[in-house]
């Protein structure tokens, strides 16, 4: 069953067409890639699902609900958590705290909220670190708390966008076990953002590709990256994965 | 925080708690005013703390709550003769529509930031022009309560010796700090926090920003009414030129700002710096023989521009990590 489904999604900004007819399908406890070159209307697309903006047309029903147009908290409380590409922690508060208030949103009490957070954080390597200030997190740090609070909100899909960038590969395969980890235990959906194509390869069930805010290619990994087409506009002939 | 800072902050508190209680018995009628004047630039600036401190909603227009609830709490004294209790809740309640309105007003549209500032000193200072040509209100001329002032303790009333009005506002100033301790430790102190640090994160992860938004500046507008009320029975006098003037938002965040913004003590110890010092200064000079006009302001200004360069985050906090105690 489809968790997620976009139809003929329409984005422009004065007049630049950002993203044109993108349609897709997330089946339930799938990881998912949109991969595609700058500009080509990856992270509109996130916003439209997250609510920042509305499309100007179509659908996205996620979990047999419309979304489009609802407010970002209101996604949020559908089930859907999302990271930024640059990372956004409450930089005055502890590590702990930022994952707190992502707690909450499915807590009782302030109390229940701290446990499940600290669980979290626990699970993302984080634990060593969660009394002290977001602020003084390393890059690599910052993006794992920017997981940590999304999931904190325990989403059903899990938008990611580009949290692989800037990190080294190890830093990088240990958050693949993460995710894989929360994939097959919990069921988690997920949809990445990513130009790491280690990371892409190595998670993703399904590849979504854009190109100048269309969907040029669907499939496998291995369909999509032998795919001539994606080949020529984005990973170019040579790249070897 | 692990057991033995909480003691340690316990520990300290109580000895505060105990000296401010004792007071009365050995501070004459001048010292009991100043301390009077300190809880009460404590509580004010509490509560203005919890819009900006805490929430992130910078409001440099408070005087707007103190004027109101004390119009709205002395004018219905004067006019009608219903005591401070009751004048009370009706202030409390008119501040909160007012916070409301003004919050609805800024939120729903997206003003923020320092347009948010600006419109919350818009609204005070229309509401001080308003006031001077409302002849319920007495108009620049002032409205005058009756004063009786008495040397046994009229509660009902809030009439009494200065020891009365002084321990109103401990009582005041320490509820203020415990409900303010108590709203950090819960979810809405979560919520104001992770908005004032990042707004669009906190959307994100479920926060219903506006209405969040909306409950700091109606609890702040509540907390400085009552400032307000207390104002009206202690000072006996109303001015809209005085009340609503924008020296007095200023005076009012000052504390807050010096002590550290979104910490607990932050505003008591500025206030408490300021308020002493000031008036130190004034008396000092005074006994000299000297009178200058404007000085408190200079001082106000020194003060504030060593605290920005030196200590941007108020000086509580670094007093909080020596003390090995928190907030």
């Amino acid at each position: 069953m489809s968790l997620l489904t976009a139809q003929g999604l329409q984005k422009s900004f004065r007049g630049l067409r950002a993203v044109h007819e993108a349609s897709f399908e997330l089946p339930e406890g799938t990881i998912n890639a949109l991969i595609g070159p700058n500009g080509a209307g990856k992270t509109t697309i996130f916003n439209m699902i997250a609510g920042v903006y509305p499309p100007d047309a179509g659908k996205i029903h996620f979990a047999g609900r419309r979304i489009e147009g609802l407010r970002p908290d209101q996604v949020c409380a559908a089930g859907i958590g999302r990271t930024f590409q640059i990372v956004k922690p409450f930089a005055g508060l502890s590590v702990l705290d930022n994952v707190v208030v992502g707690a909450l949103q499915r807590s009782p009490t302030v109390a229940h909220a701290r446990a499940h957070a600290r669980h979290v954080v626990e699970r993302l390597g984080l634990g060593a670190k969660r009394d002290l200030l977001a602020s003084s997190l390393t890059l690599p740090d910052r993006k794992r708390l920017e997981v940590a609070r999304a999931l904190a909100t325990r989403p059903r899909l899990l938008l990611l966008d580009e949290v692989m960038a800037g990190l080294r590969p190890t830093e990088c395969d240990q958050l693949i076990d993460v995710f894989r980890d929360m994939n097959r235990q919990d069921g988690l959906s997920i949809l990445l953002i990513e130009h790491v194509m280690r990371a892409v390869m190595a998670l993703a069930q399904t590849i979504v590709v854009l190109h100048h805010g269309e969907v040029i290619a669907r499939g496998a990994p291995a369909e999509v990256v032998r795919n001539p087409t994606v080949l020529e506009c984005y990973l170019g002939e040579e790249t070897e994965v | 925080m692990n057991f033995a800072l909480h003691r340690r902050a316990t520990v300290l508190l109580a000895v505060l708690a105990a000296a401010l209680v004792a007071l009365p018995w050995v501070a004459d009628n001048y010292l009991i005013s100043v301390a009077t004047l300190i809880l009460f630039l404590a509580y004010t600036g509490q509560a203005w703390n919890v819009m900006m401190g805490f929430a992130g909603q910078l409001s440099l227009g408070h005087s707007l709550y103190v004027g109101v609830g004390a119009y709205v709490a002395g004018g219905l004294f004067f006019h009608f003769g219903l005591g401070p209790w009751a004048g009370l809740w009706i202030a409390i309640l008119v501040c909160m529509l007012l916070g409301a309105a003004i919050g609805f007003l800024a939120f729903r549209f997206g003003i923020s930031g320092v347009y948010f500032a600006l419109l919350t000193i818009a609204f005070a200072e229309f509401t001080r022009i308003g006031f001077d040509h409302i002849p319920w209100t007495g108009g620049p001329g002032g409205l005058f309560l009756k004063v009786a002032q008495r040397d046994q303790v009229d509660l009902l009333h809030f009439r009494g010796p200065p020891a009365m009005y002084y321990y109103s506002m401990l009582v005041l100033a320490a509820g203020a700090l415990a409900l303010c301790a108590a709203m950090l430790r819960s979810r809405a102190g979560y919520y104001w926090q992770a908005i004032r640090e990042d707004e669009e994160a906190a959307q994100a992860l479920g926060i219903n920003t506006f209405r969040w938004k909306m409950l700091a500046v109606i609890v702040s507008s509540a907390m400085t009414a009552v400032s307000g009320v207390f104002f009206a029975f202690y000072y006996n006098n109303l001015f809209p030129e005085q009340i609503f003037h924008i020296s007095r938002s200023i005076e009012i965040i000052l504390g807050p700002i010096i002590g550290g913004v979104g910490t607990l003590f932050g505003p008591i110890l500025g206030a408490a710096l300021l308020t002493v010092l000031s008036d130190g200064i004034t008396e000092l000079l005074a006994a000299f023989g000297w009178e200058i006009p404007g000085i408190k302001q200079v001082f106000y200004g020194v003060v504030l521009l060593g605290v920005v360069m030196f200590l941007p985050n108020g000086i509580w906090p670094p007093i909080a990590r020596r003390l090995g105690i928190g907030r």
